[in-house]
């Protein structure tokens, strides 16, 4: 259960963000958690609603974008969504993949009221 | 009431991993290697400690920085030894960062040659925070079961090097060696895995030669 020290790191940016823009108010918050971040959302969400009360966010609501693991593989190319983590090539067998997406933790963006 | 949508695409984590990177690279200058080990509790991390302590003390220098919920019993393991030994008591935190293993920075020794840090016992969250090592390892008892790789793969995929421990178990347990690692390997091609037995003292040497021999790598980079 680290998605408590990951949203406090979170709020760390959001409140730098909203000083640096002069917001009231922070109304909400878009998240990107890649399937191998090693973060779930279901967490992460119920850690914010904790987390946001007494804060300029405390109002906000969040959207969470899943990404699915993506790779290539480097000797045929293929482009491959995984839901295994097995990082082999299904079409060639090869083992020498490229992580496309998948493992981001990304504040995308913020809607503030000015 | 002027609404506004500000672009930001940080990484949640951006801030652990500049502080990380910014140890790692003091350490690197000192010719320093550093090892994170990752594991579940009860896992072996402290004993298979004791035993790399014992052979690595009479030719190289290191130290350890122990992570723990509570109590200081590991770092009092390791000093044991004689080897210089920090307990970080994370009062409840399931996991070190890059700022806490900073804390500790001005008091490791320049002339070191490995400082090791064992992480709190737990296989998901540590995963998440680079402490600014140049190697990962993750222990895999063999009490735990062969299945752990793909049920964990973060521990997986973002280490270096799988140490699998109480060997010794082997006879006793359903734990399938070859299943374990293929997949292991399929999560993870790079992994390197070692199969040791902290109390049998069996393939120790093994792994002390892989860690030595990436100090020297570590070293020849620096030249």
């Amino acid at each position: 259960m680290h998605e408590l020290s990951i949203v406090a790191s979170l709020f760390e940016i959001l409140e730098e963000k909203a000083k640096e823009q002069k917001a009231k108010k922070i109304l909400s918050v878009k998240l990107k958690v890649g399937a191998l971040s090693g973060v779930i959302p279901e967490f992460l969400e119920t850690a914010f609603d904790i987390y946001k009360k007494d804060t300029i966010a405390a109002e906000s609501s969040l959207k969470i974008e899943e990404v699915p693991l993506k790779i290539r593989c480097q000797r045929c190319d293929t482009e491959i969504v995984k839901d295994d983590f097995v990082f082999i090539c299904e079409k060639c067998d090869s083992r020498e993949l490229k992580t496309l997406s998948g493992t981001e933790l990304l504040l995308e963006k913020i809607e503030l009221e000015v | 009431m002027k609404k506004k949508e500000v672009l930001v695409l940080e990484e949640l984590l951006g801030s652990n991993k500049k502080i990380a990177s910014e140890i790692r690279e003091k350490l690197e200058k000192k010719g320093i290697l550093t090892i994170n080990i990752l594991g579940s509790p009860g896992a072996g991390k402290t004993s298979l400690l004791e035993r790399i302590a014992e052979r690595l003390k009479p030719d190289y220098k290191m130290a350890v920085i122990e992570g723990d919920i509570e109590t200081e019993r590991d770092a009092e393991r390791i000093r044991a030894k004689g080897i210089p030994a920090w307990q970080i008591i994370t009062g409840g935190a399931c996991h070190l960062d890059a700022k806490m293993v900073g804390n500790i920075f001005p008091e490791i020794p320049a002339d070191l040659d490995f400082l090791f840090i064992e992480n709190v016992g737990n296989l998901v969250c540590p995963a998440n925070y680079d402490l600014g090592e140049n190697i990962r390892c993750v222990l895999l008892s063999i009490p735990e079961g062969d299945d752990k790789p793909k049920k964990y793969p973060k521990a997986f995929t973002t280490s270096d090097c799988l140490i699998i421990s109480k060997s010794d178990l082997l006879p006793a347990l359903p734990f399938n060696l070859e299943h374990a690692q293929k997949e292991a390997l399929e999560i993870n091609p790079k992994l390197e895995i070692f199969t040791t037995s902290a109390l049998k003292d069996s393939k120790i040497n093994e792994l002390i030669e892989y860690f030595v021999s990436a100090l020297h790598k570590l070293r020849q980079k620096n030249a």
